[in-house]
């Protein structure tokens, strides 16, 4: 095999050309200052934006992840740099996000001296990366990006961070890349077991209410397309977790809803009287499932997961289906029978009746002058419904669950938001990295407030790179959700939840950003045609209701059939 | 579900960080562990961890599925203590009594204990076995002057007959 003597630096760079890496997050430093040098001679096939703060170049690459379906990359330097990314870290292993992080590490020699910037990085990401590993010497870059580019798509993807020392970077190394195929410990791939399988078909065929749940998984195995079928050869309504959202068209008649604390009232309602519970690529949250003593247990459960420590994890299955999404549903499509449920489904739309009079309506039909959250969102999927075009990515608090209530996600990959983890100042950077992933679309940050202040400093990063984002900040002067909450469950004792605003308007024009901010609701319509209608980015202030609670709800601790409206 | 004594062997890589990989997931479920002891198996490069504690079953299984869900991790399982063959080593030094050798003669011979060093100053001996029995000579030696006292963790193989080699070739 033909090799080449280059320095450890360059081959990081010559791995990610040999991934068909073409966009980097990063941040330099001293420690990463090598590889940075390297970079230097890539410009032209390799794009890198540079952020303003490490965690926005985690959240970045993981938006371009989630939205482009690739995995994404960040730079950054040891000690500050390495731990800015630990946040990022966690929420893309919660939510099974594929990203390679590469950090620079002082030199070997110093390597626990306390050397200025070392921080034990691999010991800190230890508990929130799919693998991680430091390489010390030139030689071991390329097998071990290889690993980690192999280890962060497959299975169950998430994060993997790659620390290499100073000296690797400087080092001498004859460079070949293999790329990794194969792990002796590590098989991502299961096969499904097909009795098991035929188990669960025969539990589907005998079910007079069955009943699919589906979530990301779905997504990362790119089974839409089979679940469609699936769900209309065999007549099921279908759910869907807060990263599920687009998994299944919302405007299709089989589907019912979004499920979980602030999800539709009859998807949640009727999770306890359907007879079997079909749980495909999703993992029975603690958001979804309320009190799990009270959860289906009437149903017999089939749940299908990649993630084997995921069955039987929370809720005890009938039948437990080891298995990538896709390959389950193709399987099991053969061996279901053509079926419709109508009158199970007709329990959904009388529910859905009710949920509409007594919520939806009020909220985005307002009989108010003054604009909430709701009306927004509302306008914004109505948009959508005629244009098709956007990618909606969303922060987390009160915002997040109106958006995830209220816009029908009518395709795969345009719901972006931090699940599991609920990082605040998520939105922010991963609409950049959907921008960068899918430049075809209009990419809407929906950010409250209180998540906007948290990582604003991407403005810049949108401002240095010409990035075309549509921001819009829903602004109740609060941190709604906490507020909420005191209002509900702590006696109205609102406890630093009130906050004092910048006028937002301003800053965002500081960054060159056209910026304009309404408060009334006949303005609204044109302030967002505005908004999605500018060329490049664009921002919009939308100074909502102060006290709108978000409803329906399960309170905690509460069953999911207890759920209420009010 | 009642907490019992459950023996985990995790089979791993030979990797930088893969004893805290393991511990961690222990940390997280605030389990405590009560011995842990690692070496090469009879395969080269293959690490073997046992790890005991008290848990309920249900806990215990999904700890390993999770220890099992490692990049670096070949094969986990949990035994309970019937289904394992299992030893534990003490090592005890002892401080000379010219006066009471005879009765340190008989707590060695009564617990097959064996003698590895003497000096005029101490003795140093080791006893394999359970930990009760390890707890037994510890008793007895209650009124000499124990100078140092240290114990391994367990160490077990288990009684099915299926070999860590067919295991690994599943993966393979």
């Amino acid at each position: 095999m033909e090799t080449q003597r280059i320095t450890g630096a360059e081959a990081v760079m010559k791995c990610l050309q040999s991934e068909n890496i073409s966009t980097i997050f990063g941040y330099p430093g001293g420690a990463i200052m090598p590889i940075y040098d390297a970079l230097y001679d890539y410009q032209e096939t390799i794009r890198h934006i540079l952020v303003r703060h490490e965690q926005g170049a985690v959240h970045a690459a993981q938006g371009f992840a989630r939205a482009g379906g690739h995995t994404g990359v960040v730079f950054a330097t040891s000690g500050p740099g390495a731990t800015n990314l630990i946040t990022g870290l966690a929420d893309a292993l919660i939510d099974s996000t594929p990203l390679v992080c590469i950090t620079g590490q002082v030199a070997s020699h110093l390597l626990g001296t306390d050397a200025f910037q070392e921080t034990d990085v691999i010991g800190i990401s230890m508990p929130v990366t799919k693998w991680n590993i430091q390489v010390t010497r030139a030689e071991d870059i390329a097998s071990a990006l290889a690993k980690a580019f192999y280890i962060a798509a497959s299975g169950r993807p998430g994060p993997v961070l790659v620390d290499i020392t100073k000296d690797a970077q400087f080092g001498l190394t004859d460079f070949h890349y293999e790329p990794c195929t194969e792990i002796r410990s590590y098989r991502p791939v299961p096969v499904p077991d097909v009795e098991l399988l035929a188990e669960a078909a025969a539990l589907i065929n005998n079910a007079q209410k069955p009943y699919l749940l589906v979530g990301q998984g779905i997504l990362l195995s790119q089974a839409e397309e089979r679940l469609l079928q699936f769900a209309e050869k065999t007549g099921i309504p279908v759910a869907s977790t807060l990263l599920g959202l687009g998994a299944f068209p919302a405007d299709h008649s089989l589907y019912v809803g979004y499920l979980g604390m602030h999800g539709n009232y009859a998807p949640n309602l009727l999770t306890n009287e359907c007879d079997v519970l079909i749980a495909v690529g999703m993992r029975f949250d603690d958001r979804v499932t309320g009190d799990v003593s009270r959860y289906a247990k009437q149903a017999k459960v089939i749940h299908i997961d990649i993630d084997a420590s995921e069955l039987n994890k929370i809720i005890p299955a009938t039948v437990a289906v080891h298995a990538d999404a896709n390959r389950a549903l193709e399987l099991l499509f053969d061996l279901v029978n053509e079926n419709q449920h109508g009158q199970w489904l007709q329990q959904f739309r009388d529910l859905e009746a009710v949920e509409r009079a007594e919520v939806i309506e009020p909220a985005v039909f307002p009989d108010r002058e003054k604009l909430n959250m709701a009306r927004v969102v509302n306008e914004l999927s109505t948009w959508n419904k005629q244009h098709q075009d956007l990618i909606v990515v969303t922060d987390v608090g009160q915002h997040q669950m109106i958006t995830s209530r209220y816009f029908s996600y009518l395709n795969a990959r345009t719901n972006i938001t931090s699940g599991g983890l609920g990082t605040m100042g998520f939105a922010l950077p991963a609409a950049i990295g959907a921008s960068l992933a899918r430049p075809d679309k209009t990419v809407v940050a929906i950010i409250g407030d209180g998540g906007f202040q948290m990582t604003i400093q991407e403005l810049g990063t949108i401002l240095q790179h010409g990035l075309s984002v549509k921001i819009i900040i829903l602004n109740n002067h609060f941190l709604g959700m906490v507020r909420q909450w005191q209002q509900l469950f702590f006696d109205r004792r609102y406890s630093f939840t009130e906050i004092v605003n910048p006028d937002f308007v301003t800053i965002v024009s500081g960054y060159r950003i056209p910026a304009q901010q309404v408060d009334a609701g006949h303005a609204f319509s044109q302030a967002l045609e505005t908004l999605l209608r500018t060329e490049g980015s664009a921002f919009l202030e939308c100074v909502v209701e102060r006290e709108e609670n978000v409803f329906p709800m399960i309170e905690t601790g509460a069953s999911v059939a207890e759920i209420r409206l009010n | 579900m009642e907490k019992q004594r459950y023996n985990i062997s995790v089979f791993t890589e030979n990797t930088i960080g893969i004893l805290n990989r393991l511990t961690i997931i222990f940390t997280r479920r605030h389990i405590n562990i009560d011995s842990i002891t690692a070496s090469e198996t009879e395969l080269k490069d293959v690490y073997r961890y046992t790890i005991v504690l008290r848990e309920t079953e249900l806990q215990v299984r999904k700890v390993v599925a999770q220890l099992e869900k490692q990049v670096d991790v070949l094969k986990a399982f949990y035994h309970c203590d019937t289904d394992i063959v299992y030893q534990e080593l003490a090592l005890m030094k002892v401080r000379m009594d010219e006066n009471r050798m005879t009765e340190l003669e008989q707590i060695i011979r009564r617990h097959n204990a064996r003698l590895l060093s003497v000096s005029p100053a101490y003795a140093v001996f080791e006893l394999t076995g359970h930990e009760e029995a390890i707890n037994h000579i510890v008793a007895d030696l209650d009124t000499f002057d124990l100078l140092e006292f240290a114990r391994s963790g367990r160490v077990a193989v288990t009684k099915p007959m299926k070999t860590l080699e067919a295991f690994i070739n599943e993966l393979v």
